[in-house]
């Protein structure tokens, strides 16, 4: 991410639906997000996607399971936005659909590359860490909080941080 | 019908559900898939600490926040009420590999005998679950997204930049797996 500015920070999310309350919460408008999130979470759990085990097969080469999960997905998220694109399909409160474009910096590989060696040693991305968490495996509770600990950290230091 | 979903779910059929999240959040919402936000999100609502960062109505971005508690309420669940009886089926290659570094417990979804309270006072257990964390949340926020935002969402958008990150965390995950994971399993 380059923004450098509030105003930046605010423009990447922002969504015309949102503008209209900006500073309420509602459960009833956000709950069919924490629905789709379930369906999310059983499947992870359910293909063992959030496995230690299912991660290290993946980085050893060893089982194509990972592959298929992550090439299917893209290829069934290629197809979908490739449709809502080509008939300019809005969405249930008749919005356009926009997606922001990312912009290439070097964060992407230097932190790409510290991710990596985190999804290696947790067998988790964040995704899977709120799921590890759910199947009861209730350690990663600190993997987690290391994880914001991350964030804030990265927070802290990223304007002397190569980008 | 309850037997066959306990079971362990196919790679087609997972890819294909996952896959159905991103046009499912666009059109509910023209939200973008990812999930590593949540972290950032979490930091600008409990300790801003006047960073620039973290400087943004992040209550715009609740609905990110419903959905990761939904994850964690599905994974419960699926935990609760979908749980395969049988232990997990790993490789044979990848078990005996670690099995010779001293990992033992091949029937839950998470070695237990490194991911665990007790584990966790121990050096081995202390950088797999607290600084494989830290790097986590510092890398996915360094290169703008994990797995969902960038190898899902972005990749389903053909956007360069993501395919460059993707490639980076396989690197990054390869590079640890195979020259550092052997000496850290062996602490």
């Amino acid at each position: 991410m380059t923004q450098n500015t509030n105003t930046n920070i605010s423009d990447e999310f922002k969504s015309a639906e949102d503008t209209v309350s900006p500073h309420e919460i509602s459960i009833l408008k956000n709950i069919k997000f924490l629905l789709v999130g379930a369906f999310f979470g059983i499947t992870f759990v359910k293909a063992e996607i959030i496995s230690w085990f299912r991660i290290q097969e993946m980085f050893r080469f060893d089982s194509f399971h990972m592959y298929g999960v992550i090439g299917t997905a893209v290829i069934v998220g290629v197809i979908s936005v490739f449709i809502i694109k080509r008939y300019k399909i809005k969405t249930i409160s008749g919005e356009d659909i926009k997606i922001e474009p990312k912009t290439f910096n070097k964060g992407q590989i230097y932190g790409g590359l510290l991710f990596g060696f985190g999804w290696a040693l947790t067998g988790a991305c964040p995704g899977p860490l709120f799921a590890q968490i759910g199947s009861g495996f209730t350690v990663v509770i600190v993997t987690f909080v290391s994880a914001v600990l991350g964030t804030w950290v990265y927070g802290f230091f990223k304007d002397k941080l190569p980008h | 019908m309850l037997e066959i979903i306990k079971q362990p779910w196919t790679w087609y059929v997972a890819g294909i559900l996952i896959g159905l999240t991103v046009p499912t959040l666009l059109l509910l919402g023209n939200k973008p898939f990812g999930i590593s936000s949540s972290l950032r999100h979490i930091c600008a609502a409990c300790f801003p600490s006047n960073l620039s960062y973290f400087k943004y109505n992040w209550k715009k971005e609740i609905w990110n926040l419903f959905f990761v508690l939904g994850v964690f309420l599905g994974a419960v669940f699926a935990t609760l009420f979908l749980k395969d009886p049988n232990a997990i089926v790993i490789a044979e290659k990848t078990k005996t590999v670690l099995a010779q570094h001293h990992v033992n417990d091949f029937t839950h979804l998470i070695p237990t005998d490194i991911f665990s309270w007790q584990s966790l006072l121990t050096l081995r257990g202390f950088i797999f679950i607290v600084i494989g964390g830290f790097l986590i949340g510092f890398g996915t926020r360094y290169a703008g997204g994990c797995t969902s935002g960038h190898a899902i969402m972005g990749l389903s958008n053909l956007q360069l930049p993501s395919l460059i990150a993707t490639i980076c965390f396989m690197i990054g995950g390869i590079l640890m797996t195979w020259f550092v994971l052997p000496f850290i399993l062996t602490l």
